[in-house]
């Protein structure tokens, strides 16, 4: 199930900080690395809605590493806001977006962006985050496991609607 | 979860949290109340799986030689379930829309119970089982000896 060894040891200090412009394609390109999907423009949207506007319930974070040799200083990210009164739930912290550079995975960089979501959500008064992982993504699975993340108390439903369409 | 695949795993939990102890079956077994005997065949098959190491003579005992952080709840359940077949349904060519849908319920919640096992390592649960430890002499949930159920979220 696990990630093998790490490709890249890092060498410095790994850095958490809000996203910024010139980090967008760096961001791109490592969602499309780790999908095989690029998606520019969605990041693009992502960035203005989620770097510019209600920062204090709204939270793109991003990690690097000072003295970086290779050029390609991002390791990772994660995109997370409060939301509120979803079908009744009381506001919590959602992490909709997250990702860490394959070749540096098992150092701390994805328990540093989630602390740090952590402490971003409890800043800004939450106390529940919550987030959703594909049932085979057995390696975001664990990830969030081992940060201590359960089963919440609500259930996603979803149902193939081609058929109505058609009709 | 069959009885001896959750004895594997509080005995893996219970060696991977103390790595440098050999910790014997008496021991193991007097802790989760379960028989010495049924829990030294679970050991065995621990061991042909490489996951713990048995030390014999005085002070000896078992300890932990797998990977917490790589061993999965659902690779310990795997040596001793049969968890590879898929959902089966018998005698699909005769069944009926209600077996069908009541198939399709079946494999869902099956489904999600191998996602969730697949993805809490040993390493996972003893970080769970620190969270969850209580101040010395107190419980978890009801009082000793009675059944706890799990609160509502």
């Amino acid at each position: 199930m696990s990630e093998s060894a790490p490709e890249c040891i890092l060498a410095g200090k790994i850095r958490i900080r809000r996203v910024t412009e010139p980090d967008l394609e760096q961001v791109i390109s490592l969602d499309a690395r780790v999908t095989g999907n690029a998606k520019p423009d969605y990041w693009r949207d992502i960035h203005d809605r989620y770097a510019t506007r209600r920062l204090d319930e709204r939270f793109f974070l991003v990690a690097d590493v000072e003295e970086d040799k290779t050029g390609r200083s991002l390791l990772g990210y994660i995109v997370g806001e409060v939301r509120g009164w979803e079908f009744g739930s009381e506001p919590c912290g959602w992490i909709f977006a997250f990702s860490v550079e394959p070749g540096t995975r098992q150092q701390g960089v994805g328990e540093q962006l989630f602390q740090a979501m952590s402490d971003a959500f409890k800043s800004a008064g939450i106390r529940t985050m919550r987030t959703m992982v594909a049932r085979q993504n057995q390696l975001h699975m664990a990830f969030f496991r081992s940060e201590g993340m359960v089963a919440g108390p609500y259930i996603q439903l979803e149902m193939d609607i081609d058929d109505e369409i058609a009709d | 979860m069959q009885k001896s695949s959750r004895l594997a795993i509080y005995a893996l939990v219970e060696l991977a949290a103390n790595p440098d102890r050999q910790v014997s079956v008496a021991e193991i077994g007097e802790k989760y109340r379960v028989s010495a005997h049924h829990l030294a065949k679970v050991m065995h098959t621990l061991g042909r799986a490489g996951l713990v190491r048995s030390i014999r003579g005085v002070g000896g005992g078992y300890s932990f030689s797998g990977n917490a952080k790589r061993t999965t709840l659902l690779d310990v359940i795997s040596l001793f379930e049969d968890t590879s077949g898929e959902c089966k349904l018998t005698d699909s060519s005769a069944a009926t829309s209600v077996e069908w849908v009541l198939f399709d319920v079946m494999c869902e919640i099956d489904d999600i119970a191998k996602a969730t096992f697949g993805a809490i390592t040993i390493s996972t649960m003893l970080k769970q089982t620190e969270r969850r430890r209580k101040p010395a002499g107190v419980g978890v949930g009801a009082g000793a000896g009675a059944a706890a159920s799990r609160p509502a979220r």
